[in-house]
């Protein structure tokens, strides 16, 4: 039997419980499932998937989950210490228990999509697969044929949302299961807000997520977009997001990946409108034998658009890094920036990092530019830190994280932050990372 | 304090110290002088504990313990810190965090807590102004950036805050112009201590017109040829290293 088999087959099991569900929606679950049967998984002569093996998700038997049981206190000690408008989803399944969106405004939605489609589902059905279709890729595919969970957050125009709204996916140990979650945003236009998708879970969780998302700014719109994916050692995890941009928006995405045996994040932007800027950060940190790979796309569709890329990948043991950055340039859209930079620190030997930056150019008055680096630690740095008191695990985490500096300064939820600096660094003598020196700076200017 | 006793000390397979005998008590500041290739930075880089160089013979302690055997930061803090010639530039991590780590660390080891920030800013403020430095030195990174002269300042800031038992000072004075040369010397100055020593490393005479030492060694060839007071200094600027050579010969 084949892998796709494995999958189409589990999918069967499963479709009883689709049988109510209105037409258009069995209809794309149909389009997806055939796209996957069709194509299959990809293999490594795919050029999109070139250095990233699959076969271990493909080889996979994976459930799918029926309850969101998860102990609070164990749910409470994963969660994010933020004060957010919060959805969580255990192994795909929505969890009432563990969400809280109580006290939001009436201008903004925050809900699971099946109360979304419970309630409208005319108004989920337009927006939804519109960015990230069936075509996209196997992944998106197969996450549409199994498509019925997820977050749908609806932002009215000219809202300013003051928290921000915390997507918490959490994986469970156990029998391996799988679960393709869908994330849709639709900011209105002049709205502010600040989405975080925070991946985690039990410490021996052995699943597959595989999430769509799909984020559309309408005019003025600003987003910023946090993906904290530490998810379990155990995991595998694909994530495909798709950001449309109007008129003036601004978007910020920091991807921060951290966990996972095997990772694979595509994320596009489409700047339709002029004036329109996106923010591509990232920081990938591998250990072990950690599969880590980003695929971004900036697609400049209009004149006057703009566009600043870092990634910065941390690899140690035997991980594997694979960094992939695309900036197009559509004809004639002119005074546009592209500007786009990934730097790799190989912490060890063995670590290995395959780094292609490209840029596609139709248009001639334009500022673009791009490089990718790799190297290590200093070595004479660490011993000059040593010279002063200061032990060697130490010195190197500083230096570690000194490396990520550029992306991690521009984090400015510290529970975030600090997550990533442990996670990098291990345990430094006191907040490397801005609060302290904030504190100090504002202490020397008294 | 410090006790080096027949030092030979090889760097790739060249023996570059061959027998160095030196005693440095507290309160004392001591001058090491010499021509180029003598061996004098190496001294300095063996007690700092930097990679590349065997000793092949000897011992150096510290205040009785035995200086070879300890961590490269077991030796900071103990006490012993190494002001750079030229001092390395760490992107990404600011002074101010460099000074709070460092200082923090000495403190804990030596079974202290940290210091609480207050007080921690008030010290750094006052070395600061010391050093004429800006408070904006605190948020650039180490060295990154820097002047000649700003670095060598930097250096002495750092063991104005760190309070180093004896403070190792190699070539302290190159490239510094008069201006700089003599912030730096009050810097170092200011150090001075009954319970401190100092061990400047120099190839000229000028800057022990603003650090007085207590002795003067004049290293030619991997040895202490020739100690005395800082009048030795003079003569030297005078006669030049041959004529010591000649009169050792």
């Amino acid at each position: 039997m084949s892998d796709t088999q494995t999958f189409l087959d589990t999918l069967q099991a499963r479709s009883q419980g689709y049988q109510a569900e209105p037409t258009w929606i069995a209809a794309r679950r149909q389009a997806g499932a055939a796209r996957f049967e069709a194509l299959g998984f990809p293999t490594r002569r795919d050029e999109e998937w070139k250095y990233t093996d699959v076969r271990s998700i493909a080889r996979g038997n994976f459930a799918l989950a029926d309850d969101a049981e998860f102990s609070p206190a164990s749910a409470a000690a994963l969660t994010l210490p933020i004060n957010a408008y919060r959805l969580t989803f255990v192994d795909g399944v929505f969890s009432a228990a563990l969400s809280d969106v109580d006290s939001l405004p009436s201008s903004v939605q925050v809900l699971p999509l099946s109360k979304a489609l419970e309630e409208n589902h005319e108004a989920v059905g337009g927006p939804l697969g519109r960015l990230t279709g069936v075509e996209f890729s196997p992944f998106a595919a197969l996450n549409t044929a199994f498509m019925e969970e997820g977050a749908v957050v609806r932002i009215a125009p000219g809202t300013v949302v003051e928290k921000p709204i915390l997507l918490q996916f959490l994986s469970r140990a156990g029998q391996p299961v799988m679960c393709h979650p869908r994330v849709l945003v639709e900011a209105g236009s002049r709205s502010e807000a600040t989405l975080i998708e925070h991946y985690t879970g039990e410490s021996e969780a052995t699943n597959f997520t595989n999430v769509v998302g799909e984020l559309m700014l309408d005019r003025g719109a600003i987003l910023a977009h946090y993906k904290l994916q530490e998810a379990p050692l155990g995991d595998m995890h694909v994530a495909s997001i798709h950001v449309e941009q109007g008129r003036d928006t601004r978007y910020t995405s920091y991807n921060l990946s951290l966990g996972g045996s095997l990772v694979r994040n595509d994320l596009i932007s489409d700047l339709n409108g002029q004036g329109a800027e996106t923010n591509f950060l990232g920081l990938f940190f591998g250990q072990g034998r950690q599969h880590v790979d980003n695929h971004t796309k900036v697609n400049h569709n209009a004149p006057l658009t703009f566009s600043n890329e870092n990634y910065k990948g941390i690899l140690d043991d035997r991980a594997h890094g694979v960094f992939n950055g695309k900036v197009y340039v559509k004809r004639d859209s002119q005074k546009i920036e592209g500007y786009q930079s990934n730097q790799n620190l190989l912490l060890s030997d063995r670590a290995h990092i395959d780094a292609k930056p490209e840029l596609e150019i139709y248009a001639d008055d334009v500022k673009c530019s791009h490089g990718t680096t790799t190297g290590q630690l200093d070595e004479n740095a660490i011993y000059v830190l040593r010279t002063r008191g200061i032990d060697e695990a130490t010195a190197r985490g500083l230096l570690t994280l000194a490396f990520a500096g550029e992306v991690l300064d521009k984090v400015s939820l510290d529970a975030i932050a600090e997550r990533v600096e442990l996670a990098v660094a291990g345990k430094l003598p006191e907040r490397f990372n801005l609060a302290g020196l904030v504190e100090t700076a504002v202490a020397l200017n008294d | 304090m410090l006790q080096v006793n027949d030092l030979h000390v090889t760097v790739e397979g060249n023996e570059i110290l061959k027998g160095l005998t030196l005693t440095i008590n507290a309160g004392e500041v001591h001058a090491i002088m010499g021509p180029n290739g003598a061996g004098k930075s190496t001294l300095s880089a063996v007690i700092a504990g930097k990679d590349g160089y065997e000793v092949t013979q000897g011992t150096v302690t510290f205040e009785g313990k035995d200086v070879l055997e300890m961590e490269i930061e077991e030796r900071a803090q103990a006490g012993l810190l190494l002001g750079f010639q030229y001092p390395v530039e760490i992107p990404g991590v600011k002074n101010i965090y460099l000074l709070k780590a460092a200082l923090n660390a000495q403190r804990v080891a030596r079974g202290e807590g940290e210091m609480p920030a207050p007080e921690f800013m008030k010290l750094v403020k006052e070395k600061l102004g010391y050093m004429k430095m800006d408070a904006s030195f605190l948020q650039r990174a180490v060295n990154e950036g820097f002047s000649g002269g700003e670095k060598k300042r930097n250096e002495i800031l750092q063991m104005l805050v760190l309070q180093p038992k004896l403070a190792m000072l190699d070539e302290i004075d190159s490239g510094l112009d008069i201006d700089a040369m003599k912030v730096v010397a009050d810097g170092v100055n200011s150090l001075r201590a009954q319970d401190r020593a100092i061990l400047l490393v120099t190839h000229y005479q000028r800057l022990l017109d603003y650090i007085v030492p207590d002795k003067v060694h004049v290293l030619v060839d991997g040895r202490i040829v020739k100690s005395g007071d800082a009048e030795l200094a003079k003569q030297l600027e005078a006669n030049g290293y041959e004529g010591i050579e000649e009169s050792v010969a």
